[in-house]
């Protein structure tokens, strides 16, 4: 299928800012794949984020755009999709915001499975800033604040979002590109709160401060770590030491938050019970 | 046909009035002593097919109604002390994107926690300095239930028309005490929508100033596509740093309010026209105020209250013409000298300042006043 890329981006707007080797401009194709293929009206489309270098993806998009403030997005966006339930709500973003200054926002957003979908590019460090560790950092890993290894333990993205109530998770990775755009459209497609974890590279901050030799490594990593949840089922446990899933994670049909609200407003006015 | 009348809370009153503007979105999180006014929307929204939802934090809060206000609502969010500390940031993001939103800030003690259900006046500089960067601030201060709600009304209509965020900070008291209060009709009162654009999609910049100081805000939805960002932005509101835009817009985002200060300004003088003393008051601390001033009317002495219903913008110029004509300023406040510091600033020492401050939890009584009134020189 050909896809309609420049139908997406706004006039005028690129180059981006991403580095070379940076799998953000990845992903940003992906989401473009992913609404060509729904023929999302971009009108109807808003596309929010927070901080950071993938939180400048929806200055790229021809829709209804809101940069918002560092690790805000999910709460913005929940005004938006609540005021106005029938438009697309699209978040994007990095770890350190999803996950750190944003991390509650994130959970309750899971929590509510308000009907969004929300796309974490997770390369775990702060890259805007320069490279210090964020909650995915690897145990051990090398950040600009942490020189001698990170000593903390780290978030599993998909995991958390599970475990605070989106009804949809799924993990890729920059390197899988041709399943990114399926992921992100089942996620759009799903009626809840949709989390879509896409395991990204920084080769500037990341990659050169633990010893990756190249963009390429770093990509051969996602390729090499990466295991689909169905080939992961003829695994033993000791074959899967060390590797991630990929994949739908995690669906379920569970009450969606503007819905439920509606029926608030039908209660409140002597409707349905 | 006779009108509504109730005996209703302050807190109460501020959220018929946000009806009455034509509220639609209230997102909130539960602190004391504010409460009331989410209970309230959260029972009347959904019966006018409005949103009410109650969010993880004050942050977030704020954040929602943002994002509610960029679709088009008419948005709400209630607060005291520490969620105003915690929203700085967004209130800071709404004067940037020039987003309109109200914001009612009940006043109870602090620093920090403080004192949750005693009265207080000690956040009135927060809602000028609170946010970091250049802005300006609209906050309006009532002293009377029935303000509480006429306020709120008056808030949305500065919301809307300077689109920008607008606060209404009454104190404790005065959100907490109850009093008769009216309704009021259809058309009684003003209430303006935010301008729509009257340019086509394709050609439409959120900040276009062709149209002025105060550009028209599209809505998200509305088959305008644009984009917000907290960055320094250019017209079409996109993120620059050169120079001369920065300057200009920042410019603008603070002469959009202060060219129009004289519309905004609002005030009440009470026997100033001979008064040779001014207490300079607001809130529930102007009641004390009138108090003590009918009472040193009664013993003779020359004295007058200026009620500040606005405090930001704060009305320098009438501050200015009062400093030259009379003796003394006496400024009470529940707090260790907020209002008394802007005085200063007006007076450039012409007239005598007295403060009376109160920090206790405690309401500043009429006696106290009067005390320094008759202190006076």
């Amino acid at each position: 299928m050909a896809y309609d890329y420049d139908k997406y981006i706004r006039p005028g707007k690129l180059p981006h800012i991403w580095c070379p080797g940076c799998g953000h401009g990845i992903v940003l194709k992906g989401l473009i794949r992913a609404m060509d293929s729904l023929n999302l009206k971009k009108e109807e489309t808003a596309i929010v984020s927070g901080i950071g270098c993938a939180s400048r993806l929806p200055g790229y998009m021809d829709c209804c755009t809101l940069h918002t403030a560092h690790g805000r997005a999910a709460a913005f966006a929940t005004g938006v999709k609540l005021a106005r339930p029938e438009m697309n709500v699209i978040l994007v973003g990095g770890d350190g915001d999803g996950t750190a200054i944003g991390g509650n926002h994130f959970i309750h957003a899971c929590r509510r499975n308000i009907d969004m979908t929300y796309v974490i590019m997770n390369n775990y460090i702060y890259g805007m800033t320069g490279g210090q560790f964020s909650p995915t950092t690897p145990h051990l890993m090398k950040a600009s604040t942490t020189p001698y290894g990170n000593p903390d333990p780290s978030f599993d993205i998909a995991k958390l979002a599970i475990g605070a109530g989106a009804t949809f998770v799924a993990r890729g990775t920059a390197f899988h590109a041709n399943q990114i755009d399926k992921l992100i459209a089942e996620g759009i497609q799903h009626k809840g709160m949709s989390v879509i974890e896409i395991l990204d590279d920084c080769p500037t901050t990341y990659g050169r401060r633990n010893k990756y030799k190249s963009v390429i490594e770093m990509m051969n990593r996602l390729k090499e770590v990466a295991v689909p949840v169905k080939a992961a089922e003829k695994m033993t446990a000791e074959q899967l030491q060390g590797k991630i899933l990929t994949g739908v994670l995690y669906k379920a049909d569970l009450p969606e938050y503007c819905a439920e609200y509606q029926k608030v407003i039908e209660r409140s006015q002597g409707g349905a019970k | 046909m006779s009108k509504k009348v109730a005996f209703l809370q302050g807190n109460e009153a501020a959220a018929h009035g946000a009806l009455y503007a034509g509220c639609n979105f209230f997102a909130g999180y539960p602190i004391t002593p504010s409460t009331e006014v989410a209970e309230v929307m959260s029972v009347e929204l959904p019966k006018i097919g409005g949103k009410f939802i109650q969010m993880e934090d004050e942050i977030a809060a704020y954040a929602a109604i943002l994002g509610a206000s960029l679709t088009g609502k008419k948005v709400l969010d209630a607060t005291s002390g520490p969620g105003l500390s915690l929203k700085q940031e967004l209130i800071g993001y709404a004067c940037i994107a020039e987003i309109p939103c109200v914001l009612i800030n009940v006043m109870r003690g602090g620093p920090s926690t403080g004192m949750p259900t005693g009265p207080s006046q000690s956040d009135v500089m927060c809602a000028k300095w609170g946010t970091h960067g250049d802005h300006a601030s609209i906050t309006l201060m009532p002293a009377s239930v029935q303000e509480c709600y006429d306020m709120t009304v008056q808030a949305f209509n500065l919301a809307e028309k300077y689109r920008m965020p607008v606060l209404v900070m009454p104190d404790e008291i005065i959100a907490h005490m109850r009093e008769r209060i009216e309704f009021r009709e259809p058309g009684e009162l003003e209430v303006i929508e935010r301008t729509a654009p009257s340019v086509p999609p394709a050609e439409y910049k959120p900040y276009d100033t062709r149209f002025g100081d105060v550009p028209p805000l599209a809505a998200f939805g509305s088959g305008y596509k644009f984009h917000v960002t907290g960055l320094n932005k250019m017209q079409d509101g996109f993120p620059t740093t050169k120079a001369e835009i920065v300057q200009a817009e920042e410019e603008r985002q603070v002469r959009k309010v202060m060219d129009k200060v004289d519309e905004i300004v609002d005030f009440e003088e009470f026997m100033m026209d001979d008064a040779e003393i001014c207490v300079v008051a607001y809130g529930s601390t102007s009641r004390s105020a009138r108090y003590a001033v009918n009472v040193a009317r009664e013993q003779g002495i020359k004295v007058g209250m200026f009620r500040l219903k606005t405090f930001w913008p704060f009305p320098d110029k009438q501050i200015k013409a009062i400093a030259d004509k009379i003796k003394g300023f006496i400024v009470p406040e529940m707090n260790l000298g907020m209002c008394s510091v802007e005085i200063e600033r007006c007076n450039m020492g012409k007239a005598q300042i007295l403060c009376v401050n109160r920090v206790d939890g405690e309401p500043l009584n009429p006696d106290q006043i009067l005390e320094k009134i008759k202190e006076v020189k």
